[in-house]
């Protein structure tokens, strides 16, 4: 039996020396990337399901209970019966963008994943230029809504989509600023070492210097995801689902995909700009007296922290949704130009002047 | 090798959906062929370690740029099959220029050195090599001058854009944000006191 | 460094003009005035007598950028003043027509300062951006919608031909540079095919910028359908930047294969001659015939470079001053004569004004008498000096053809001059001139210029050859 085995190791390993060094690296990377995705479609699915959850119980309903233990199996069978479905194609329309645009949303919300630093060192692409590819891609997913909204061939879709484009377009910039804001206080564009630049202590963490920055940055996301209240793309009670009205079946469960996970994508992004990514809360110097007990654990970074700041941030989308009523379209682009923009640039100026007398992150 | 199977494809999707710019009948399809020739020529200069480049030509040209111009696009209506009688003839005009355009780039291409040293191939560098921190030193040191200049183009763009854009049309409703963060509660609710209707 | 000093002034006055209402222009329009006038006091007291380069030697410092800025800052000060009260009655009397015309002078003195390509296509970006936007100002106005649709997109043409020749010079020397191209280039050994493509390209934008035959298509248009002081503006101080351009490629930094632009220019040249010359025989508009003239002018300009000697060059650059002196006047004229509300651009509108305001139509006549170039006018000794370098540098034909057009010139100049003095006046468009006194002054001073300088032309003439010898 163990002869068996040995047998089968040493042939495969013999099989992996065989293999290019191509092929080789092509498949390490294959192997961290599919966890990663699985990982990140499972939170999406179970995203959905604490949405309808919390929503539910801040309007004093239970939300779905029917499927599995406390309806907790509520997003598998969303999935089966959204697979399930016809996808039905508009006669007058655009076959192929209709078809391509759900996967134009999908993909930039799950590749810009391969930069995010998941625990200390290891990122599936640890680049130089982490930022900039973060910001190409996230300006990338404009254009599945923008061609849903036009090969669908209905005034809702194509209104959905002249919307979404002017917000996105509106509030990328706000974003690009805030960044650059971080890219000042890290003083590098990887993400790796912009967490490092955080390390020491929830008081240096990039929210504290870099506060209006901050709720700028996580706001104009909200705005970028075409979340409430931003979400006048889809506006349900004004121009019925807006860009995926006529999407059904497998394709909207695409849109639906992609709309979370660039949720989840905007909350690990803030956290790891602003929050110290998977630096623990407990790391400063206060928490010292932790060392000598058997809490010290509790001061290592990790994992575990990216998860928990990021669960913050998803219950504020959800929470959002729940409250707040939906913006006017000539107020949220009062809010991106005239407000933002402005805060922004402001702020980037506050930040050159406070490195140059040594506040703040710079003081070291 | 790989990158060099990597260059060939690429440039063949680059070179076809340069065509299909030009070829495209529907102007919506030809504004996304340019997309598409966009991003691919960003991964060609991912190849070339112009990864400062490659990311801001995404950002600027697809994520911005393209956005607008697909907006415009797709709000004009244009008449697809209208401009087939115009193109044969100015054919023969177009062709001819194109034909000297091909003629010079041929020329420099194969007389390459132009009696120039010829720089050597460049030694790729390490990974924690960054060219946006090399550009920005150059940017702000050497060519200073140029950069400035460039800033103020910008904005003087953006004040021949407004001047020419912006007019007040009479009878314009705008809300104005501070008058109504300014209201209290006293200019609108006014408390009156009622008796309570007997019986 | 008085771009700096004009960069945060024109920032100002975009500040300023934001929170002044309507009725309070003028003091946008002061302020404009103030910084144009701090602007040539900097560049007065920073001058140098050699040649200083900084920034990587992308700027230059010498006589000759002093001399052409100083001109070029004056010449935006004089079209300021004439604009007032042109836009005023047409009520595009805005901020942002100040703001547009200093971003056009801040063009113009960085293309006069450069000393790399780069940075000169920076300038010349500048102010063509500025000109567009100018030109169009009049929004209400189809023509000038047109005529800036028109100006625009030729000039990215030309500005993209420009590019594309620089970089064959680029290639073939290996630096934008001027002085390096030059170096490069006396060090010999060049491959003469792309330079000859590279330099033709460039030459292509700089017969565009000047307006020069067969690349003039534009400038008839844009001078017809731009509002008259837009006009006055695009006619003046652009082509002492496209002067400065022509000096600084041409002679600085390819003067040692002069033998191969020296015959492509001479032709520009004497085709602009005829064209210019001939055309505006046909003209009934003032504002075109002033652009047919314009393109005559620019073919004597360029013959002084074809002369290829130091004298051609400098009487090429006091052609220029001269000429923007003339035009300047001539179209403050008709700015003067549009005052009553209408544009009046039409040469009948001229008719009979020797009776109704003698002094102005004696203004009138100096600048055209000087224009056609008879002494003891300004206009002579720019085409006697251009003339005789051509003669002393060999070029004995070109010489003959520019006297053969000028004289076919002076045709329609002397027409003005009958309809001003020998007809009369139609219907009820007897009325004299009606202007402020701003305009008054000016418009006298400028043209009295003209004749101060015909009279005593030494002092220009001493500047132009200091600002050369550098």
């Amino acid at each position: 039996m163990a002869a068996w085995i040995e047998t089968l190791l040493a042939f495969g390993a013999n099989l992996w020396a065989m293999l290019p060094p191509i092929v080789q690296e092509l498949i390490v990377t294959l192997l961290q990337i599919l966890p990663l995705v699985i990982v990140v479609i499972l939170c999406v699915a179970f995203l959905t399901y604490f949405e309808r959850k919390i929503i539910g119980y801040m309007q004093g309903r239970i939300g779905p209970n029917r499927v599995g233990p406390k309806g907790l199996l509520q997003p598998f069978a969303d999935v089966i019966k959204l697979l399930l479905k016809e996808i039905v194609i508009p006669a007058n329309s655009n076959r192929y963008l209709f078809l391509i645009a759900p996967i134009l949303v999908l993909v930039p919300a799950l590749a810009t994943w391969a930069v995010i630093p998941i625990f200390p060192g290891f990122a599936i692409a640890n680049i130089d230029a982490g930022l900039l590819y973060v910001l190409a891609l996230t300006s990338l997913g404009v254009y599945g809504v923008i061609l849903a909204g036009w090969a669908t061939n209905s005034k809702y879709a194509l209104l959905g989509a002249m919307r979404s484009a002017a917000q996105i377009v509106a509030y990328e910039i706000a974003m690009g600023f805030a960044l650059v804001g971080v890219l000042m206080a890290g003083g590098s564009l990887n993400l790796g070492k912009i967490i490092e630049a955080q390390s020491g202590g929830v008081m240096n963490w990039f929210w504290l210097p870099l506060f209006p920055l901050f709720l700028v940055y996580f706001i104009s996301g909200v705005a970028e995801t075409n979340r409430a209240p931003f979400d006048v793309a889809e506006g349900e009670s004004e121009i019925v689902a807006g860009f995926h009205v006529e999407y059904s079946g497998a394709a909207f469960a695409m849109f639906f995909l992609g709309e979370y996970a660039n949720i989840i994508l905007i909350s690990a992004l803030t956290v790891v700009m602003f929050l110290g990514g998977w630096h623990s809360f407990f790391s400063g110097p206060w928490f010292a007296v932790l060392d000598q007990t058997p809490l010290a654990f509790l001061r290592e970074p990790g994992f575990f922290w990216l998860a928990l700041k990021m669960c913050f941030f998803l219950y504020l989308f959800l929470w959002f949704r729940a409250t707040f009523p939906r913006y006017r379209y000539d107020q949220i682009m009062r809010l991106g130009w005239k407000v933002f923009l402005p805060i922004t640039i402001v702020w980037i100026f506050v930040e050159g002047v406070m490195a140059w007398s040594g506040i703040g992150p710079w003081s070291t | 090798m790989l990158a060099l199977i990597y260059f060939y494809t690429l440039a063949f999707v680059l070179v076809v959906a340069a065509v299909g710019v030009v070829t495209a009948r529907n102007p919506v399809h030809a504004a996304l062929f340019l997309i598409l020739s966009f991003v691919t020529s960003a991964i060609l200069w991912l190849l070339l370690e112009a990864e400062f480049l490659a990311m801001v030509l995404v950002l600027v040209y697809v994520g911005a740029v393209m956005v607008l111009f697909l907006f415009v696009v797709m709000m004009l209506d244009v008449n697809v099959e209208g401009g087939r009688g115009r193109f044969t003839r100015y054919a023969p005009f177009g062709g001819l220029i194109a034909a000297i355009m091909f003629m010079e780039l041929g020329f420099v291409v194969w007389w390459r050195n132009l009696g120039l040293p010829v720089m050597e191939t460049p030694v790729p560098h390490d990974a924690d090599y960054s060219n946006t921190k090399e550009l920005g030193a150059v940017l702000y040191t050497e060519h200073v001058y140029a950069f400035e200049l460039a800033a103020f183009i910008l904005l003087l763009a953006i004040v021949a854009a407004i001047v020419l854009t912006m007019r007040r049309r009479p009878g314009l409703k705008t809300q104005v944000v501070s008058e109504q963060v300014k209201i209290r509660r006293e200019d609108r609710v006014r408390i009156v006191k009622m008796e309570a209707e007997k019986d | 460094m008085a771009e700096i000093f004009l960069a945060c002034g024109l920032c100002v006055v975009l500040v300023v003009d934001l929170f002044v209402s309507d009725r309070n222009r003028d003091l946008t329009f002061s302020l404009a005035l103030i910084v144009l006038i701090g602007t040539a006091w900097i560049s007065w007291t920073t001058g140098h007598a050699g040649q200083v380069l900084t920034f990587g030697g992308s700027f230059v410092s010498d006589p000759l950028a002093q001399l052409l800025k100083i001109f070029s800052i004056a010449a935006v000060f004089v079209s300021f003043l004439y604009s007032r009260d042109y836009l005023k009655q047409r009520n595009i009397f805005k901020g942002e027509y100040y703001v547009l015309g200093l971003f056009a002078l801040l063009g113009i003195m960085v293309m006069i300062s450069a000393y790399s390509m780069m940075t000169m296509y920076l300038g010349l970006e500048m102010m063509s951006l500025a000109l567009y936007a100018m030109i169009a100002f009049d929004r209400e106005s189809p023509v000038s919608g047109e005529a800036a649709m028109k100006y625009f997109i030729l000039g990215a043409i030309a500005s993209g031909t420009l590019l594309y020749g620089i970089s064959f010079i680029y290639g073939v020397t290996g630096s934008l540079q001027i002085g390096e191209i030059s170096a490069a280039l006396t060090a010999g050994a060049m491959n003469e095919t792309s330079l000859l493509i590279g330099l033709a390209f460039v030459l292509v934008g700089i017969a565009f910028k000047f307006g020069a035959v067969p690349f003039h298509m534009w400038l008839p248009d844009v001078y017809h359908g731009a509002p008259t002081s837009v006009t006055l503006f695009v006619g003046t101080a652009p082509k002492l930047a496209a002067i400065a351009l022509a000096v600084r490629i041409l002679v600085e930094a390819l003067g040692s294969v002069g033998h191969l632009w020296e015959p492509m220019l001479l032709v520009l040249a004497v085709l602009s001659l005829a064209v210019g010359n001939i055309v505006a025989i046909a003209q009934t508009n003032i504002k075109r015939m002033l652009a047919y003239s314009t393109i005559g002018h620019v073919g004597f300009i360029l013959l002084g470079f074809v002369a290829g000697s130091h004298a051609g060059v400098e009487a090429a650059l006091f052609y220029t001053i001269v000429y923007i002196l003339m035009a300047a006047g001539a179209f403050g004229m008709v700015i003067l004569m549009s005052s009553n509300g209408h544009d009046a651009d039409r040469l009948d509108d001229f008719r009979g004004l020797g009776r109704r305001s003698p002094w102005f139509a004696a203004m009138m006549l100096l600048l055209m008498v000087s224009m056609i170039g008879v002494p003891p006018l300004a206009g002579f000794y720019a085409k006697w000096w251009v003339l005789t370098a051509l003669v002393n540098s060999g070029h004995v034909w070109p010489a003959v053809v520019a006297v053969l057009f000028s004289v076919i010139g002076a045709f329609y100049y002397l027409r003005v001059i009958r309809l001003m003095y020998f007809d009369d006046a139609e219907g009820e468009a007897g009325a004299p001139v009606a202007g402020g006194w701003l305009m008054r002054t000016v418009l006298s001073a400028n043209a009295l210029g003209v004749l101060a300088l015909g009279i005593l032309p030494g002092g220009l003439l001493e500047m132009c050859a200091r600002a050369l010898s550098g």
